[in-house]
Formats: structure tokens, C-alpha cells, sequence
């Protein structure tokens, strides 16, 4: 995924995301987004991280870190402690999808999903020539991807529909980060939602 | 303090141990009052203008104050943490002034057993009162007093050193910025405690112990503190590294069927143990125990810990290993717990390793990645 991308990605979210808001960042990464969020928005929180090179490039960044592996679920945080959890372009790579998404909003008043759509229109395409696709989105082969689960946008809002929870916002993007008004599972390879 | 290659080798270098005396009265948790003490210490880096840059190294239950670089006439006698502290290291002595210290009722210089009681003239030996973890943070505030350390950049310990960190974070919560705590526990299971219990008894019952007052019968409970230090040593690694190290080797040819000494982990296991016995004070080994027994913040505020931590003000690292049993990963994740609870700012690692509780001592280089990326974001 290209710089400017990400930098998308993190403008949007910084919008969902109130002056001073207290955050929870599952798969923080390196802390950029949570970096982000604190210069930007004054919003203060923690980062959750399980691969450890991941957790000092968070520290190095200034941010929160805490190395807890999300498929355990988030026992250690109560209910209703943050304003805002957030799972940026990581949902893909864990397995227990629902109770998670669950867990999301049970911690925190409301959630921040993005994740890369597997119904668009360029990995369909390389799907039709018999190939798992490779994309800014999805730039790993499928021998060495961290992503577990393959979604799409109709799916995920499928699920959300099942599990009860309401979508607030939605944004979908492009290849080239720019909002897509139509046919979202088609032209959109990145998707962003505001839950709760 | 001589610092004779500061920047090529990484070693703090030469160092030497200094003392304060205290002539003012301590009164001691138990009630118990000492009427004065001293307190070893040493100090690496230089402190700042601001004086902002101070960190305390806490000990760990056979601590002491020689943390880092050697001394003149012992050049084998490297600190016990020397590894993170120097300049250039995690600890980096050219951006901190680092204090380092031997606690109350130790056996390292520092008023102990071994010290003379005022009242008697001869050595304290069992009569010296019961310290806790809160008396050692109280003590070690009359050291930074004198020091001019208003306030700690970071206060960092391992183990029973993590709950001095703590302790400070709680009870002087103005005083540290930063409480780095590796490899601790907000207390000890009833299991933790099991084991301190055994090692003590070990010592008690050792009939050269004679009720604690054995330096006047010029002795000393050797089998006592042989056993406690080898109970320790099992409980401090993992089962793993204990394979890997030694395996079901024998040290030479087959099985002797005797009781002797067959085993490699036998052999290992009895080294330490006498070298801990020639070394290391029985009643300082009882008394370090029940501090790590009885520290328990959230037993003193209604057995809630995130209460306990309400006064913290600090920044907060906790550091736990993989393979540690005896302070557990899930053990740091509760003081993570109460600490989120307060809102406080903390960071977490749970490093991979075989080394079980002794990983808090190796250079680790994921551990000690963590350390410095940390330290290098202290401002001072």
C-alpha cells in the first residue's frame, strides 16, 4: 500500500474521531494511525500489537503499546472504556471475526472497521485468470499472506446485519483513495465503516 | 567516578562504591524504628543541570549496588546489569545519571544483619527488624534527597526490584515519571510464597543457623542457604531451558548407582548453591523473602489494584517472559489492568524466551530493544 493511502485511510478515520477521543487501536502496527490520532485529534489510548518488531517500532513512535494476541479476545479492557476502538486493515488477518467485532463494541461506544474488499473488480479479474489476486491492497501472494479471512464489502455488512450492529458511516475507496459512489463491492478496493 | 572508555567499549568502566550515612530515625512499617542506617550505592552518567535525567535501578532479591562496570582491584567483577546499563546502551549513561543501590538490610554494605546493633554493639543477626518493599522505597527517598533527585526520570527493577518501581509509583507518586517494571507481580500466589517458605526453612532449620545469631558462633547455615539457592535456581529457569542446558546428561560414563553427583543438573545446581552460601547473608536471604511476601498494594487498599494505583502520576513499562512461571506474564497483564483502569500511559511486552524469570537478567535482544526504545523517549 502506497504512503498517500494510508494517509487517506488515516484522514478519514480521523474524522470519525472526536477532539481528544480516548482510542483503542487493534493491530496498531508500527503506531502510525494512533501517532496520527494523538497530533491530530489530541486523542490519547493504547495500541494493540502481537508481533513484537511491531511493538517497539509503536514505542519508538511514542504511542502505548501493549503485546496482547487479539484472537484471546479483549478481557483485559472494560466495558464501555473507550469512545472509540479501532481495527485498521488488520480484521483479515484474525480468525474469530464475529467475537471480536462483539468485543469491539462492547469496550468501546463505537467502532472503526477498514479492510481491503476481496470483491473488487481487479481481484475478481485475476480470480477469472485463475489466480489469487495481488493489489496495493492486497500486496501479498497467497503463500505468505497474514489474512485468514476473505471478505467483501457485502459480506462484512452482512455480518454486521446478523450480529446487530448498526453502520453509522461508510467510505469506500478506490485504487486511487478517492471515494466510490456506486456499485461499492465492484469498484471499491478499500473499505472504512463507523459501527456502533 | 573514573569512566576510563566511555564510548568504545560500551562499559560504564572503572567504578566504586559510595555510601550515606542517615542519622535520622526510620520508623519501619512494622513499627520498628531504626535509629539511623547507611546505604551503599553507586552512580554512572553525570547528573544534569536540571538534575532531571536521575534513574534508579531497584535490585532484585540477591541484588545489590554493583549494577555495572567492574572495580579497579577486582576487573572480573562486573555489575550485575551491566549488559543494560553504559554508555550506548539501553540504560545509556551518556543521557541518564543512574543510581544504583543496595537495600536496607542487605548484606553488601549496607545496615544489615551483619551491621552492629547500636544497642548491643555486636551484629544484628535475626534481631534485625522485618523491612518491606515500602521501608527499602523510603530509605532510597532519603538517598535521592540527598542526592537533589526531586523526581526520577524512570525507576526501573526486575522482580522484587519492579515492586520498589511500583511501590514509588503508589506511594511517592510525584517523585517518578517513568516506573519500568520487568518480570514482577502486583503479589505473590500462595504458590510464590510456598516456595520462599521452603527456601527459609531451609536456612532455619540448618543447625549452623543458631535462631539467626550465628556470625557469634563463627559460622554460618551453608546447607541452609545451599538449599534455598538451588530451590531458587529451579524456580527461576524453565523447564525448557533446563532441558536444553542439561538435558538427562551425565557428567562421565553411565549411571554409578550411587547419590553422588551423576547428573549435569546436579552439578550445576550445587555450583550455585555454594557459591550463593560463600557469598550471600542467611538473614538478609529471610528478609528479602518476606519483603517479596509481603508486598501487596492492593491488600492495602481494600484488595482492588486499580484503586491501589489511583495516586500514580508515572508512565508506566511492563515487561513479562514467555517461559517465567514464577512472575508469569498474566501477572504483569493485572498491573496492565489497574493501570488502564487509571488511564495511566502504559506499554507492554511479552518477550519470547526460554530462560523462564532469569530472562529479566540476559540481553535478550527483543528485551532489550523495548528497553531502549523506551528510554530513548524519556525527555529529561
Amino acid at each position: 500500500m502506497s504512503t498517500l493511502d494510508i494517509r487517506i485511510d488515516h484522514d478519514v478515520i480521523a474524522s470519525w474521531v472526536a477532539e481528544g477521543a480516548r482510542v483503542l487501536d487493534l493491530g496498531c502496527g508500527d503506531g502510525e494511525l494512533l501517532r496520527y490520532l494523538k497530533d491530530k485529534r489530541g486523542a490519547s489510548g493504547y495500541g494493540v500489537e502481537i508481533d513484537v518488531d511491531r511493538v517497539i517500532a509503536g514505542m519508538k513512535n511514542g504511542i502505548n503499546v501493549l503485546q496482547i494476541d487479539l484472537e484471546e479476545g479483549l478481557y483485559d479492557f472494560e466495558d464501555q472504556s473507550f469512545d472509540l476502538v479501532i481495527i485498521s486493515n488488520a480484521l483479515q488477518t484474525l480468525h474469530r471475526t464475529e467475537k471480536l467485532l462483539r468485543e469491539m463494541l462492547r469496550v468501546g461506544r463505537e467502532a472503526v472497521v477498514s479492510f481491503p474488499n476481496f470483491a473488487y473488480w481487479k481481484h475478481r479479474v485475476a480470480i477469472m485468470d485463475g489466480h489469487m489476486p495481488v493489489s496495493d491492497r492486497l500486496p501479498f501472494q497467497w503463500y505468505d499472506t497474514p489474512n485468514v479471512r476473505f471478505f467483501t464489502v457485502a459480506d462484512f455488512e452482512a455480518l454486521c446485519d446478523k450480529l446487530g450492529i448498526a453502520v453509522r458511516e461508510r467510505l469506500v475507496l478506490d485504487d486511487a483513495g478517492k471515494p466510490v459512489t456506486e456499485e461499492h463491492n465492484f469498484l471499491g478496493s478499500f473499505a472504512l465503516y463507523r459501527l456502533g | 567516578m573514573a569512566n576510563d572508555f566511555p564510548l568504545s567499549s560500551g562499559s560504564v568502566g572503572v567504578v566504586a562504591p559510595l555510601s550515606a550515612r542517615f542519622d535520622t530515625p526510620l520508623t519501619l512499617k512494622s513499627g520498628a524504628v531504626l535509629p539511623g542506617f547507611e546505604l551503599m550505592y553507586e552512580t554512572y552518567g553525570t547528573l544534569n543541570g536540571a538534575r532531571s535525567n536521575a534513574v534508579l535501578v531497584c535490585p532484585a532479591l540477591s541484588g545489590h549496588h554493583h549494577a555495572a562496570g567492574v572495580y579497579a582491584d577486582a576487573p572480573n567483577n562486573t555489575g550485575w546489569w551491566d549488559n543494560l546499563i553504559g554508555p550506548g546502551k539501553p540504560l545509556d549513561t551518556s543521557k541518564f545519571f543512574v543510581v544504583s543501590i543496595n537495600n536496607l538490610g542487605g548484606c553488601h554494605g549496607s545496615t544489615g544483619p551483619v551491621s552492629a546493633n547500636p544497642d548491643t554493639g555486636r551484629p544484628w543477626g535475626a534481631d534485625f527488624p522485618v523491612v518491606t518493599v515500602e521501608d527499602w522505597m523510603a530509605a532510597q527517598a532519603l538517598l535521592a534527597d540527598r542526592l537533589g533527585v526531586d523526581s526520577w526520570a524512570a525507576i526501573i527493577g526486575g522482580s522484587l526490584g519492579g515492586m520498589q518501581a511500583m511501590a514509588w509509583s503508589i506511594h511517592l507518586p510525584a517523585r517518578v515519571r517513568h516506573a519500568i517494571v520487568i518480570a514482577s507481580a502486583p503479589k505473590l500466589t500462595a504458590q510464590n510464597i510456598a516456595f520462599n517458605e521452603v527456601a527459609r526453612q531451609a536456612i532455619i532449620t540448618d543447625p549452623d543457623f543458631h535462631g539467626g545469631h550465628f556470625y557469634e558462633h563463627d559460622t554460618l547455615p551453608r546447607r541452609g542457604l545451599r538449599l534455598a539457592r538451588m530451590l531458587g535456581h529451579i524456580t527461576y529457569q524453565s523447564d525448557d531451558l533446563m532441558a536444553e542446558k542439561f538435558g538427562r546428561r551425565l557428567r562421565e560414563g553411565g549411571r554409578k548407582f550411587s547419590f553422588e553427583v551423576e547428573f549435569e543438573v546436579e552439578s550445576y545446581l550445587r555450583y550455585q548453591g555454594d557459591k550463593f552460601a560463600a557469598s550471600f547473608d542467611a538473614n538478609t536471604y529471610l528478609l528479602a523473602t518476606r519483603a517479596l511476601d509481603y508486598f501487596d498494594p492492593a491488600g492495602d487498599a481494600g484488595g482492588d489494584l486499580a484503586a491501589a494505583f489511583a495516586p500514580a502520576m508515572a508512565d508506566f513499562l511492563l515487561v513479562s517472559f514467555s517461559t517465567d512461571w514464577r512472575f508469569a506474564p498474566a501477572r504483569s497483564r493485572e498491573i496492565v489492568d489497574a493501570l488502564m483502569r487509571n488511564r495511566r500511559n502504559v506499554s507492554y511486552a511479552e518477550i519470547e524466551s526460554s530462560a523462564g524469570h532469569d530472562s529479566f537478567l540476559l540481553d535478550d535482544p527483543h528485551y532489550h530493544a523495548v528497553l531502549r526504545a523506551y528510554f530513548d523517549n524519556i525527555t529529561v
